[in-house]
Parts: C-alpha cells; sequence; structure tokens
C-alpha cells in the first residue's frame, strides 16, 4: 500500500486536472468550431448527477433500487409544474405558487425527490434482495402511469417548460452560461458525495452493503440508515431532474420510465459501483457510445449491448477499474 | 439476592414439529461466566439468536435488568449492553481491523447521521479502536483488510469489536471453533483476562476451555438444561455424563 499522503496528493491532483478540463470545455469546444460539445457534456453532467445519486444506494449501501428514475422524473415535473403554473398564472394548490427562479424550483425538486423516496423508501426497504428491487420498480412505474394519466400537465405527451428558469442575472439560454451552472451543481454533489463516502454515516453506509447482521449486532438500526441513503438519493435524483427539465425545456413520463431507471443503473455499473467518480464516468462513457453509435447506425443498441458487456466481464469496477489501471502503471 | 443481569424464562421455540427450545429457564449474574455446552443440535445457537433478537420465540421472557427485551429488535437490545460474537465470524471483508472495531466505538458513541467530517481522521474513534487492538495484540494488524487476516485473527477481531460496545453481557458463539491448539490457549488467557469486567454467557465445545473458564455451567440437550452448576457438580452429574460427556471421560 502507498502511504495516504501521497495517494491524496494524487487523487487531488487529478480531480484538479479533471476541474481544469471540464472549465476550459466550452472554450476549447468554440475554438476547434464543434460547439455542441458544450450542450452534448451539459447532458452528461446532468446524468453523471443522477448516478452519482443512484450510487449511493447502489453502490454505496449495496441496495439494488430499479425504480430510481422516479425521483428523477418528480425532479423534473417540479420545474415543469412550477413553470407552468407561473406562465399561465393559474394556482396551485389554490395559491399562486408557480415560479420561474431556478432558486425556487430547484430547490423544491430536490425536496419532492426526497420526500418521495422518504414514503417509498420507508416501504420497500422492509424488503431485500429480489423483492427490493420489484417493489422499487413498482413504485416508479405507478408514477409513471400516474403523470401519464394527468392530462392537465400534458399526459403522456409531456410538459413543454417553454424558457429556463430564472437565476439572477445570468443568460440562461446561453448554452455556455448553463453548462457552467451545471458544472457548479454537479462539482458540489460529487463533493456532498466524497465527504459522505468518508463520514461516519458513510462507514455505517458500507458496512451495511458488506454485512448487515454484524451492524446489527454492532448496536446500529440498518433500516433508518438505508432510509436515510435513500432518502439523500432521492433528492440528487431530483436536482438531476429538475436540471434536466431547464436543459431540455421538455419533461414527460419517459423520465420515470423503468427504461431510464435501467440506463442510470447501466452508468453507475459501467463506471464502478461504489466509486466516487465512476457514475460520471458511465455517464460519459454510455452518452459517448450511444451518440458515436447512433451517428453510425440505425440499429445502435444492437453494438451497444456487447460493448458493455465487454467492459463489465474484463474490466472489474467498470470505467473507474479501467482508470485506476491506467494510473496505478506510472506509480 | 441481586437480581440477575440476564434471566430467561421459560423460553420455547419451535421449528415446525421440532421444539429447538423447550421451557428453558437460566440466568447469569453480574459479572458471572456462565457456560452452555451441549451435544449438537442441543438447540444453543438457538438460543443464543432469540437473545439477540434474530429469532422470536413462541413462549417465555428474557428479561434483560429486569426488563423484558422480547419485542426489541437487534440493535437495540445491543443498546442495552448485549453484545455478542458469531460462531462463524461476521465481519466487513473490505474493511480493516481498525475499521472494525472503530465502527463499533462510533455506535457506541450515539448516532451515525453525520455526514461531513472524515470518521478515519476522527481521533475520538480510532484512539480507543486502536488502544483495544494493541490489548488483542492485533496493533500490527490494524490497518489489514480483515480479508488479509488469519482465521485466528478474525476471531479476535470479533472479540475485540464486541470489547468496543462496552457490553454488560457478552454472548460467546463457539469463540474457539476452528482454532488451533496455540490459539485456542490464547484465546482462553484473553478471556480470562476480560472475566469480571462482564457477565459471559459461553457456548463452547472445547471442555478444557469451559471448564477453565466458567462459573457456572448448564448442560443444554433436546433445548431443555438438564443439569446447571459449578463445574465440580456438572462434571460428577450422572446424567450429564450420560448425555454428553460420555462415560467415564471428563
Amino acid at each position: 500500500m502507498s502511504p495516504p499522503q501521497a495517494t491524496g496528493a494524487r487523487a487531488a491532483l487529478a480531480i484538479g486536472g479533471l476541474l481544469v478540463f471540464l472549465l476550459a470545455l466550452p472554450f476549447a469546444a468554440d475554438l476547434l468550431d464543434v460547439p455542441a460539445t458544450t450542450s452534448l457534456v451539459t447532458r452528461m453532467l446532468i446524468y453523471a448527477i443522477a448516478a452519482a445519486s443512484l450510487n449511493l444506494v447502489l453502490g454505496f449501501g449495496g441496495m439494488i433500487s430499479f425504480g430510481h428514475a422516479a425521483f428523477y422524473g418528480i425532479g423534473g415535473y417540479a420545474v415543469g409544474i412550477l413553470f407552468q403554473h407561473a406562465r399561465l398564472s393559474e394556482p396551485l394548490f389554490g395559491m399562486m405558487l408557480g415560479t420561474e427562479q431556478f432558486l425556487i424550483a430547484m430547490p423544491v425538486a430536490i425536496v419532492l425527490g426526497g420526500l418521495a423516496a422518504l414514503v417509498i423508501g420507508a416501504l420497500a426497504l422492509r424488503t431485500t434482495g429480489v423483492q427490493f428491487i420489484m417493489i422499487t420498480l413498482a413504485f416508479a412505474q405507478m408514477l409513471y402511469f400516474l403523470f401519464v394519466s394527468l392530462k392537465y400537465y400534458g399526459g403522456d405527451d409531456g410538459l413543454v417548460v417553454r424558457r429556463r428558469n430564472v437565476l439572477f442575472g445570468l443568460d440562461m439560454r446561453d448554452a455556455k452560461t448553463f453548462y457552467f451552472v451545471v458544472l457548479a451543481l454537479a462539482a458540489a454533489y460529487f463533493a456532498f458525495i466524497w465527504r459522505i463516502a468518508g463520514s461516519r454515516f458513510g462507514m455505517v453506509l458500507g458496512a451495511i452493503r458488506q454485512n448487515d447482521r454484524r451492524v446489527a449486532a454492532i448496536g446500529i438500526g440498518v433500516y433508518r440508515y438505508k432510509l436515510a441513503a435513500f432518502v439523500l438519493a432521492g433528492m440528487g435524483a431530483g436536482l438531476a431532474g429538475g436540471l434536466w427539465a431547464n436543459y431540455a425545456r421538455f419533461v414527460s413520463p419517459d423520465m420515470m420510465h423503468w427504461t431510464k431507471s435501467g440506463e442510470l443503473m447501466v452508468m453507475v455499473i459501467l463506471g464502478g459501483a461504489g466509486t466516487l467518480f465512476g457514475p460520471l464516468f458511465g455517464a460519459a462513457g454510455l452518452i459517448t457510445l450511444e451518440t458515436v453509435l447512433s451517428a453510425w447506425t440505425e440499429r445502435w443498441q444492437f453494438f451497444l449491448g456487447p460493448i458493455l458487456i465487454l467492459i463489465i466481464l474484463f474490466f472489474r469496477g467498470g470505467l473507474s477499474g479501467l482508470v485506476a489501471l491506467f494510473s496505478g502503471r506510472n506509480r | 439476592m441481586k437480581a440477575p443481569l440476564l434471566r430467561i424464562d421459560g423460553l420455547v421455540k419451535r421449528f415446525g414439529g421440532l421444539t429447538a427450545t423447550d421451557c428453558l429457564s437460566l440466568d447469569v449474574a453480574e459479572g458471572e461466566v456462565h457456560a452452555l455446552i451441549g451435544p449438537n443440535g442441543a438447540g444453543k445457537t438457538t438460543v443464543i439468536n432469540q437473545l439477540t433478537g434474530e429469532l422470536h420465540p413462541d413462549g417465555g421472557r428474557i428479561l434483560l435488568d429486569g426488563t423484558d427485551i422480547v419485542g426489541l429488535p437487534v440493535h437495540a437490545r445491543v443498546r442495552m449492553g448485549l453484545a455478542r460474537t458469531f460462531q462463524i465470524v461476521q465481519l466487513m471483508g473490505s474493511y480493516t481491523a481498525l475499521e472494525h472495531v472503530a465502527l463499533a466505538v462510533q455506535a457506541n458513541a450515539g448516532h451515525s447521521f453525520r455526514f461531513i467530517g472524515d470518521a478515519r481522521a476522527d481521533e475520538r474513534l480510532t484512539g480507543p479502536a486502536r488502544e483495544i487492538l494493541s490489548r488483542f495484540g492485533l496493533a500490527t494488524r490494524a490497518d489489514r483488510p480483515v480479508a488479509a487476516l488469519s482465521h485466528g485473527e478474525r476471531k479476535q477481531l470479533e472479540l475485540a469489536v464486541a470489547l468496543a460496545m462496552k457490553p454488560r453481557l457478552l454472548l460467546l458463539d463457539e469463540p474457539m471453533a476452528g482454532l488451533g491448539a496455540a490459539e485456542s490457549a490464547q484465546m482462553v488467557e484473553l478471556l480470562q483476562s476480560l472475566k469480571g469486567q462482564f457477565a459471559l454467557l459461553l457456548v463452547e465445545h472445547d471442555m478444557d476451555a469451559v471448564f477453565s473458564l466458567a462459573d457456572r455451567i448448564s448442560v443444554l440437550v433436546g433445548g431443555r438444561a438438564i443439569a446447571s452448576g459449578s463445574v465440580a457438580e456438572i462434571q460428577a452429574d450422572p446424567a450429564v455424563r450420560i448425555a454428553y460427556l460420555g462415560e467415564g471421560d471428563a
């Protein structure tokens, strides 16, 4: 084992490098005359937040939640519905509650994501294993069909968010400005996850993943810690969903569909479950593959599958394992 | 006489047609080492699991310091001072020895809803944890993941984790199982040194260990206590000799 200071310095250097790269990216994209890259990477960052939130329960806590898109969709609809009521000046819950303020709509998205996770988690976490997978899936599908049936909010056609939320005097329509807003939030969320992973709470969560019987025998009530992680994850997904609603200026029940939950799971596993940057690599990797393959052929999913299988088979720990492999060589 | 720390009163557990615990009553006094012996399948681990809360009894009471704990979940009983070790070690493969003990110290210090501070760098956790590990001669192993420890070291670590929880009553489920002769002797010595700090309910097959450690022995056969008494009394009891120790042996 290398001394902790050395690995700490190496990690700090790598993270600093990544941050500089992401900060310079929109400018480099302009210089290289590929401005669409900025928007593409914005999408990656939003998915990275969603995947990182799922990673908190799936990777760190070992809870295989197959309904994470529910919270992502709720975050999206929070922004969409608030916007619609603000635009039409229609009362929501009998009050003038609509808003297009980013600083109001986003916290609402986060809190509603967390509340939904609290309710679903409180019930689902009474089970484990396959039952837990199925129950989370069932709850997410229930929400999916609920929003399909809400004709007032577009039903299965979805809801158009005409303008992005207002944040101070920023020009949110500008791809670069919006990119930096998303980048700031993504950086903050990853920093938050990093702190959590090493905290007392994180130690309990990691122990639960490995041996919940032992954790109970130490005198720790497993259920409430799992639930807390589930709620934190729901809040992260709500954040990502709210950002997506702003990014795409459109929300639809598809945000909560089980295939979206699956997509988030693939990102986590592809990137390396239980690693800090795995979800970022996974989101970037999956979106890159989709983009490249779909530009090449219409049947891109046919080729995506085998590639994912190969990566997961041959690189333990997914893309994070791959990165560690390369950085380990020049130690 | 002072009320015992643990009192098991008419405990019954059935698995289908099998009565694994058959109206069992026994008690453990403060600071006492009470050994529970019996042939394989006598229901010793079943008793332990009912005491810890992993199994729910079909009848009877379990009083810890006068409070009936039958309805309480596992972790709540631990918080009341009822710690255990496992027959088959239950550890977290990727955690180091130090992290295991530190987690127990942490659990003992209150809730763990602290999301920001670095637990691995928290002296309030690692300080006491290192101290306990060095008492167990595991100081040099502190930063190794448990996957890299020997079986004997893991057994010792289980005990170190239990100790970090500052129990009032420790349930030891076969602490010698799978240990070599030298390791067993070491474990007996270790337990000897802990005697009196807390009460022990010891389930063990190694009779030499039981006879050298126990203040009192109860013999369990078919889920029922057929005898209970001091080491000398149990060694002399004819029913025990027939049922368990084997005629002419001891």
